[in-house]
């Protein structure tokens, strides 16, 4: 196997130029396939014959959760990689997206909690779920706030690479949660191996909104780590150079 | 459209408070989020900039 395009990744040069070319790209399609999904899933998908139109939170809150989720899966393999070959981009992910992952398991857990007053009766329960989902959130604001309060930088990517792989174990919790215990929540929506529960004219849309916040994210996510790279590469000459030639 | 009028569409049934809270926070969060990452990224390189020039002087 070709192992170049890893260590490729790993070379902060490499990165800002590719993410200059990608960035935009992933930003305008997904914006694009988000509102399309968004207006689709909010005016034409039918109404749920259970919930009404309440149902039509889910898309926001079924992309949100997800990036929630994939965001982490992120940071704990960023963590890994950063504490075993000491990559130089891994930290700089993790710093950059933290963020962006306590912003979408906040919004999956107020969109959740919006739609579960008038479904369930009730804004929170305390069950395997949604605690589960509310521990990610925390594991964010600590992995945000440690990275915040260690003036050494080595230290603080060294400390929030190890909270991160630690907390990788909260996802299998997540995922299973709503099989291993009893719970209002309904079960995943998208399955590799099964048809969806729901007819195409709601699933599309979801599909699209999905796919189109990975998009976003990845776009928003790219431009935060540029920055995180100026920062940390500034008195290399390529960073210089990019900006007083390019003009970045 | 899954809605016959305008208005029906506002009020989705009696679950517009709920639907219409849940986009506009996550609008509010979602263009915050791209927002602050676009200017944190141009104040970056404006200051470099300027540093990178004025090392340039002295």
């Amino acid at each position: 196997m070709n192992w170049i395009w890893f260590h490729k990744l790993g070379s902060p040069k490499w990165f800002f130029q590719w993410a200059n070319k990608w960035s935009k790209f992933a930003f305008v399609i997904g914006v694009l396939m988000l509102s399309i999904g968004i207006v689709w899933g909010l005016g034409f998908a039918p109404a749920d014959y259970q919930q009404g139109n309440s149902f039509r939170i889910i898309y926001i809150h079924v992309p949100t959760a997800i990036l929630a989720q994939s965001c982490y899966l992120g940071l704990g393999v960023a963590g890994l990689v950063s504490l075993v070959w000491r990559m130089k981009m891994a930290p700089v992910f993790i710093k950059a997206v933290a963020p962006l992952g306590a912003v979408m398991a906040l919004i999956a857990l107020l969109s959740g909690a919006i739609w579960g007053k008038p479904t369930w009766g009730a804004w929170w329960v305390w069950d395997a779920r949604l605690t589960s989902v509310l521990i990610l959130f925390l594991l964010y604001m600590g992995v945000i706030a440690i990275q915040n309060s260690l003036d050494d930088l080595q230290l603080a990517d060294k400390a929030v690479a190890v909270i991160s792989v630690v907390g990788l174990i909260n996802l299998p919790i997540i995922k299973y949660s709503v099989e291993w215990w009893n719970t209002l929540h309904q079960p995943a929506t998208f399955s590799v191996t099964e048809a969806p529960a729901m007819p195409m004219a709601m699933w599309l849309p979801l599909l699209l909104s999905t796919l189109g916040m990975y998009g976003f994210i990845a776009a928003v996510a790219m431009w935060r780590m540029q920055t995180e790279v100026l920062i940390r590469e500034h008195r290399s000459n390529w960073v210089k150079k990019e900006i007083l030639d390019n003009g970045i | 459209m899954a809605f016959e009028s305008i208005n029906e569409f506002i009020s989705m049934g009696t679950h517009g408070p709920y639907v219409w809270s849940v986009y506009g926070i996550s609008l509010i969060l979602l263009f915050g989020s791209y927002l602050s990452s676009v200017k944190a990224k141009k104040n970056q390189i404006k200051r470099l900039k300027q540093r990178y020039l004025r090392e340039q002087k002295s």
